[in-house]
């Protein structure tokens, strides 16, 4: 089943990307009026909006570390972001991904300054086409710095994987169902950290040197992305310097 | 519910005595309304409004299922709202409150007791299949008057939606049956004085809240009153008349943004 369908044919692939081309992103920060920080990022045909509110006390109280903050990343679909409606709500696939998406950004941001303080990152997907969690995260890192949130780096994250054979970069919606592997990655683009890495399908040593590769390549071509979409808030905010 | 001080209530109802309010608008005008329709390409219809910096994302889903055994041969529609943390510092993750359901149940009355959506017209087979219509309300920023947002997020996002017809291979996709859509305002009342499309600050110092949806005739075909205040006979005329006016323009730009 998953080998008979062409996803790579002369060198391109079905929606004519090369295999180190990302799909089209934009992103914009400070789209919210009322959170503390925000952002809206389209990646391909996802759409995802992130809003950060805090630092602020983490209720309830057993909750609260007395030494440093806690990150609370909320992952959630809305019901008419897929092709069949997902019942709203969290399931086990969103709490999973708001986890490892928490314990990527926490282990950039300054969470020392804030003890027994939350700081909630709220992931809406309004619109999936595989690679959801990539985009979520580097959405919930430009709505961190919007909020003015201390952090270390800010953190990015990209996917590759593998189709009929062929290592490629930033996996599409058919890619993603019949391809033979995925490997999303975030990192700290600053000391190449690795802040977040999952892995599902079947690669030999080789190709995951290479998928590696291929996404860090993505990770730093974002990265820039992430940081215009920051100084064109602030620059225009600051009068257009 | 966040303490408002209670300078800033001071303050606003000083501003009203004076006929003035914090936003520079009159008692019965709206906040700027932006419609912006299919922004969600997996959804059969979509739209997100803004009404002043208040935005609602409304996302439709269309699929096949039975009807309910009393209506054999009509489509079913439900509609939910999620008050997600996106939208504010208050709302909080979980299974919807009642905050939630009261605004989803607006909406959905507003939908359903005006029959916009021509359910008839969505029968496959009787007493099998029909199409059930599932509208979600997604609050993305919240600035007060999340009723008025809402409902025309969702007759926006209704008034461009297509039946799924081909992906179940059922013909070609043709646009969702409605009829003419009611428009509702909300108005509340604090210190005797009665205001148009609340801002979140004087929804909050708010004592009585009236809703009312107009048709295209100017004829009443919803209303809701909430909160613990109450209304005088005069002051109620006063808002019918004022939301079928300001329900006027905004069934205009209603049409106009969703090309019909």
């Amino acid at each position: 089943m998953k080998s008979e369908i062409k996803l790579f044919e002369n060198g391109k692939r079905l929606d004519g990307r090369m295999p180190d081309e990302l799909r089209n992103i934009k992103i914009k920060a400070g789209v919210l009026h009322r959170a503390e920080g925000s952002c809206y990022l389209e990646w391909g045909g996802n759409k995802v909006m992130v809003a950060v509110y805090g630092p602020r006390e983490a209720i309830p109280r057993h909750t609260q570390n007395p030494l440093r903050a806690i990150v609370t990343a909320r992952y959630n679909m809305a019901a008419f972001s897929v092709e069949d409606r997902k019942r709203p709500g969290p399931d086990r696939r969103s709490r999973e991904i708001s986890k490892v998406i928490s314990e990527a950004l926490e282990s950039v941001i300054l969470v020392e300054k804030f003890p027994r303080a939350t700081i909630d990152v709220n992931i809406e997907v309004l619109d999936a086409e595989a690679g959801t969690r990539c985009a979520g995260l580097t959405a919930a890192a430009v709505a961190l710095v919007d909020a003015g949130i201390p952090m270390k780096d800010i953190p990015v994250a990209c996917a590759a994987g593998k189709i009929n054979d062929q290592i490629v970069l930033d996996l599409g919606k058919d890619e993603d169902n019949y391809g033979s592997a995925d490997l999303p990655i975030a990192i700290s683009p600053r000391t190449g950290e690795i802040l977040l890495l999952q892995m599902d399908g079947h690669l030999t040593q080789e190709e995951f040197d290479k998928a590696f590769d291929f996404a860090l390549k993505g990770c730093h071509i974002i990265s820039d992305l992430q940081k215009k979409a920051i100084l064109e808030k602030y620059q225009s905010e600051a009068g257009g310097i | 519910m966040t303490i408002v001080p209670s300078i800033k209530r001071d303050y606003l109802a000083k501003l009203a005595k004076n006929g003035k309010r914090e936003d520079g608008r009159a008692f019965d005008e709206f906040r700027n309304i932006e419609i912006e329709t299919g922004v969600v390409s997996k959804a059969e219809g979509s739209a997100r409004v803004k009404i002043g910096n208040t935005q609602v994302l409304t996302g439709i889903k269309m699929g096949i299922g039975e009807p309910y055994p009393d209506t054999p041969e009509t489509g079913v529609m439900t509609t939910a709202a999620e008050l997600i943390p996106l939208a504010s510092p208050d709302f909080e993750a979980g299974p919807p409150r009642e905050n939630a359901i009261e605004l989803a149940r607006v909406v959905d009355r507003g939908i359903r007791e005006s029959q916009l959506i021509e359910v008839e017209k969505l029968c496959i087979e009787p007493e099998e299949k029909v199409w059930l219509v599932f509208i979600d309300i997604h609050i993305l920023d919240y600035d007060g008057n999340l009723f008025d947002a809402a409902s025309l997020a969702s007759l926006a996002a209704l008034m461009t939606t297509k039946v799924p017809a081909k992906r179940f291979e059922l013909g070609e996709d043709y646009p969702l049956p409605i009829k003419e859509p009611p428009i509702s305002c909300t108005s509340v009342k604090f210190n005797d004085v009665v205001v148009m499309d609340p801002s979140l600050d004087e929804e909050e110092i708010a004592e009585v809240r009236l809703t009312v949806a107009t048709d295209k005739n100017e004829d009443i075909r919803a209303m809701q009153k909430g909160l613990n205040g109450s209304f005088t006979r005069d002051e109620i005329k006063k808002v019918i008349k004022a939301s079928i006016d300001n329900g006027k323009k905004i069934r205009e730009q209603l049409y106009k943004s969703t090309g019909k």
